[in-house]
Parts: C-alpha cells; structure tokens; sequence
C-alpha cells in the first residue's frame, strides 16, 4: 500500500468529519432523528407524508451548503471522471441498493457505528467491502 | 398543517443540521468523488483522508448517542427516534453490498448527491436523479411485495 501523501488532508478531513458528528449529534439530541440521508428520503416516498417537513428541511439544508459556503469562498475541486451513463447505472444502483440496506455511509456508517449498532457496523463493513472491490476491479483489472 | 409540518424549532433544526453536515462534506473534501475514490482504491496510491473523517464523525456521534440512549425524548420534547431492528438478515447485507458496488463505480453516496446539486454539477444532478428513481423504484417493488 502506498499513501498518496500529496492529496492525503487529515487535517481538514478530521474537521469536517467532526462537523458531520456535530450535525448528527444535533440532529439527534434536539429532533430526535437519524441523519441518515437514505431514511431522510426514503420517508418521502411514503403515501402518508405526516412528517415530511423536517425531512425537506434537513434535504434543503445539504443542498444550500455548498451555497453557504461560495458566500465565504471557493468551493473545493469537485472532479467526476464517470461518464453519464455509469452515473445513471450507479445512481440506480446506489438509490436502490441503500434503500435496500436500509441506510448509507450517512446512516449505517456515521450515526449506526456511533451508537455501536452491531446492524450497522455490518452494514458498513458491506459497501465498504464491495466499494474496495469495485474500485479495484475497474482500476486495476479491467484498468479503466 | 401545522401537525404535519411540525413545530419551527425542529424544522429550523433539521436545517441547520442539513447545512453543517453539507458543509463538513465540503470541508472534509467528500464533495468531490474522486477524492472518496482515491479512498477506495487500496491498490492505487490511496488516500486515507475519508476514514479520517469517519472516525472524527464517531468520535463526536459516540458520545451524542451515549446522551440520546438515556433519554426518552429529545431537547426539544421531541420522541427519540432510535432505529429498534437489531436484525442482521440478506437483505441488510445484500442492500450494504449492492449500494458499495454503486459507491466505488463514482465515488458518490446519498447525501454528497445532495451537494453536488447545491454545488450544480451536472454530473451530480444526473447521478441524484438516477438515485432517486432508484430509492422510488425500491419502493414501488416492496410495495408489490406485500
């Protein structure tokens, strides 16, 4: 294994990922609520939408950060080497996938190891797993 | 509609929730999928930086979820919405391991979706509808199988 020490930003990655604790622990603490984005969503496709507010809320929230942030200044390089079809193949893919699984890196991976979920620290360890596979196979088999 | 839009306190909440988690994926550097497929390519020249912010995530969360498992409802009087299902079953793997299959292809989960949106990267608006009709079509199919 060979660490990529030019692009490797532990300091800025430790921070950011505390903000998301933070944003997770808030959530929890005053909404009562799992900031797990795959829930937040999976919520609004139910017939009964009795609590959709909140969900919009935390969505639009994610959504306007970025924004936010461009207030302050630059936005850091976003980089998508995919092309649109593999985007619509994955996006199908993950959207159905993490609905399946019931939670993503957001809800299994940040908020279900926090609590120590044994559901969740299952979960983590299968689309970590596939997500190494995957990248290895397109990288370095198929050498995409 | 007040019952269904809940009090202000929680939805201003629920936003600014949304706002710091979109703008610690900005900070962290999870808006950009190459920089989570740099993470995932053990075998290329790999950078650790999205397990950094994992772990700076449960370190915070730990002990948030150590204060909500006492309580019975939130500090807005809210219910405590914890997830009860302790059921490790096919689908929890199954789900797990088709989503990371989707993850490692281009490097985007569901919410960095949501910022590359705010963000307006075309790309991303196409992989956030792509998912979306993927959640709706999860749920068109379970809705069949009841």
């Amino acid at each position: 294994m060979m660490i990529d020490w030019n692009n490797f930003t532990p300091w800025t990655a430790l921070a950011g990922g505390a903000l998301i604790g933070i944003s997770a622990s808030l959530f929890i603490l005053l909404n009562g609520r799992i900031a797990g984005i795959t829930g937040i969503i999976g919520g609004l496709f139910r017939p009964v939408m009795h609590d959709a507010g909140w969900r919009v809320a935390f969505t639009l929230g994610l959504i306007i950060a970025p924004v936010i942030w461009l207030l302050f200044g630059q936005l850091p390089e976003i980089k998508i080497d995919a092309g649109y079809g593999l985007l619509i193949i994955a996006g199908l893919i993950v959207g159905y996938g993490a609905r399946y699984g019931s939670g993503c890196t957001s809800g299994h991976g940040v908020c279900g190891i926090s609590r120590l979920s044994p559901r969740s620290i299952i979960a983590t360890l299968a689309f970590m797993g596939t997500g190494f596979l995957t990248v290895f196979i397109v990288r370095h088999i198929l050498g995409a | 509609m007040k019952r269904r839009f809940g009090n202000t306190a929680a939805l201003f909440f629920a936003l600014l929730s949304g706002i710091i988690f979109g703008l610690g994926l900005i900070l962290a550097g999870m808006a950009d999928p190459a920089k989570v497929l740099a993470f995932l390519d053990l075998a290329g020249l790999w950078d650790p930086s999205l397990g950094l912010v994992m772990g700076g995530a449960i370190a915070v969360g730990l002990v948030a979820f150590k204060i909500a498992g006492k309580r019975s409802s939130s500090f807005l009087g809210l219910p405590m919405n914890l997830p009860t299902s302790r059921i490790i079953d096919k689908r929890l793997v199954i789900g797990g391991m088709v989503f990371g299959i989707g993850w490692g292809l281009v490097g985007i989960c569901p919410a960095p979706a949501f910022v590359l949106l705010g963000a307006g990267s075309i790309k991303g608006i196409v992989f956030l509808i792509a998912m979306l009709i993927g959640m709706g079509l999860f749920e068109l199919l379970e809705s069949k199988r009841k």
